[in-house]
């Protein structure tokens, strides 16, 4: 637990979800993964989203997040949606344009928010470590509007590259995503860390630190980071989570405790 | 059409949509009883060699009983179209895996699964071709939809895109650059469903998944299912039945057939179930054991149950009632 001079105890993992949680405003269609993300979704719809309509891959949409579902299959992702359809009508929802935010995560992930969760290592056969895979990963990265990263602040995850795009983010620089074919307006929108939030440069499409978890200072973000980060003019301070999120958190959200 | 660029990856199971048409032809319509034991399915259905898919994915609606009889069986060199947790893992544990079609094997909340790096990083697994989990199932829909290829707008740019026998088109009516990928014919599917006849109509309560693509692109199913209703019974709601009984080459009655995972409105997942195969499968000697106990150890399905014990099958059902 995180001491602070004001205000309650929180770990690393409640302050992840709830930065996540505040980039999502209200009447949004979100994809929703494993983890965090669904943390993320529930308590934003609980505090200032009540409309945000969760899609998961496999079909369920517009749920009532009150409990915490553990697999994206199961039924707490539809419980009194609004459709339990099936994947393809998911991903082609996202495909035609439906689906605002999405969520990804990785094992890497690079200047221009390029994700890998496929393998470590030069080669792709055998591997050095095999990770699991694109899953709905890269159609997530590809077909959402808005994509957020949530990762974990190090830098063996903040590399200059990564060693398989799994999931495309800006790819090598601007103009490369519609260059490669894919759907013009979209891409990485945040990535919320361990330690800070950050967006994409307009201009060059390379991570921007915008501001720092409490406690946190730009030189700990910059030392933590294997790349040359863009540093925003007025890097600001996040605020932490507030007694009523976690409240919401911990009692109504993950009462078994199963991710906080 | 201008081939712009083509995926490294090899293509596992080549689409041959006019063989498939001969064979769903020759596929018999005949209302008969297909109801038959795991032992039964598996063994006049599956083979040494096939390309083999699953349905649904995580702990979800898994065809486990199935499955495990696979194992039983032994059931090897499986050519696989790999989007699993449970399932997947115990034929890459057993070593039955040879070619994967791979979009996500991995242990959800517990993270990597030991056993596909194990297969994978050995080189025991011999292909490894990357697709996303829109790709693979829209693989599925182009085998459903009896044409070779379908056009999508994901994996693009990327190396999954690179390490799949995918190909990047101008498309010949935009102009724009677009993602061509096979269709996918399984040799056999296996389904787990809510509800069937003997015939092999089936129903699934919730999300309906893949099953509905899955089923029209196989040439074998075996459907598993947790009830075996009369025939009138679903034909009094044909819409909600998903599978034909024509389609469907085995029925098999499977009560907490996706156990350790879950069955929406019917049981909730068995958290310490899962718990003991992450540990166990941490390990070849853990993974061994492990299979000895529940699957080699065990007849069938039925023994299978006997041995998680009634009272832990009513604590999981008593689990999803509470949800409903």
């Amino acid at each position: 637990m995180r001491q602070l001079s004001t205000g309650p105890e929180y770990n690393p993992t409640e302050l992840l979800i709830c930065i996540a949680a505040r980039q999502m405003p209200d009447s949004v269609t979100a994809f929703i993964g494993t983890g965090i993300p669904m943390l993320a979704a529930s308590l934003a719809q609980k505090m200032h989203a009540p409309n945000v309509v969760s899609i998961f891959e496999f079909g369920g949409t517009g749920a009532r997040l009150v409990r915490l579902p553990r697999a994206v299959g199961e039924s707490r992702t539809f419980y009194r949606g609004v459709a339990a359809s099936g994947i393809c009508d998911i991903m082609e929802t996202a495909t035609r344009g439906f689906v605002d935010f999405g969520f990804l995560g990785g094992a890497q992930i690079d200047p221009y928010g390029n994700l890998n969760s496929t393998i470590i290592g030069p080669q792709h056969h055998p591997p050095k470590v095999r990770l699991p895979g694109s899953g709905g990963g890269n159609d997530v990265g590809s077909l959402c509007w808005r994509t957020i990263i949530i990762v974990r602040h190090d830098q063996r995850r903040f590399v200059p590259q990564v060693d398989f795009i799994t999931t495309p983010g800006y790819l090598t620089g601007p103009g490369a995503r519609e260059e490669a074919g894919l759907p013009p307006g979209t891409g990485p929108y945040r990535v919320v860390s361990t330690l800070a939030l950050l967006d994409f440069d307009e201009e060059t499409k390379r991570m921007r630190l915008l501001s720092t978890h409490p406690g946190v200072t730009v030189e700990q973000v910059v030392e933590n980071t294997g790349f040359e980060l863009i540093i925003a003019d007025d890097v600001g301070q996040n605020e932490p989570p507030t007694a009523e999120e976690l409240r919401i958190l911990r009692k109504e959200i993950d009462p078994e405790g199963f991710y906080i | 059409m201008r081939v712009i660029e083509s995926g490294i990856g090899e293509l596992i199971q080549p689409p041959d949509l006019d063989a498939f048409r001969e064979w769903n032809r020759a596929k018999s319509r005949a209302l008969v009883d297909k109801m038959m034991t795991e032992a039964e399915a598996i063994s006049r259905f599956v083979y040494d060699g096939c390309y083999i898919g699953t349905e649904l994915y995580g702990t979800v609606r898994c065809p486990m009983s199935l499955v495990r009889e696979v194992v039983r069986q032994g059931k090897k060199d499986l050519r696989v179209a790999g989007q699993g947790v449970t399932e997947l893992d115990l034929w890459l544990g057993a070593g039955l895996v040879k070619k994967l079609d791979l979009t996500y094997i991995g242990l959800e909340v517990y993270g990597t699964s030991r056993a596909l790096r194990r297969a994978v990083e050995s080189g025991q697994v011999e292909s490894v071709v990357e697709w996303s989990n829109g790709g693979i199932t829209w693989r599925f829909k182009a085998a459903a939809m009896g044409v070779p290829f379908i056009p999508v707008r994901a994996m693009l740019g990327s190396d999954t895109f690179r390490y799949s026998a995918a190909k990047v088109v101008e498309c010949p009516f935009t102009g724009q650059k677009i993602c061509l990928l096979p269709a996918l014919i399984l040799d056999v599917a296996l389904i787990h469903v809510s509800r069937a006849d003997k015939y092999g109509n089936a129903q699934i309560d919730g999300i309906s998944g893949f099953a509905f693509e899955m089923s029209r692109a196989c040439k074998r199913l075996i459907i598993s299912a947790e009830e075996i209703v009369d025939s009138e019974e679903v034909r009094r709601h044909p819409d909600r039945t998903i599978i034909p009984y024509y389609l469907v080459d085995a029925v098999v009655h499977a009560p907490f057939g996706s156990h350790p995972g879950e069955m929406v409105y019917y049981y909730a997942r068995d958290e310490r179930q899962l718990r003991e195969w992450v540990e166990a499968s941490k390990t070849e000697e853990g993974t061994r054991a492990y299979l000895d106990k529940y699957v080699y150890g065990v007849a069938n399905h039925r023994e299978y149950l006997e041995l998680i014990g009634q009272e832990r099958l009513e604590e999981l059902r008593a689990e999803e009632e509470g949800r409903r």
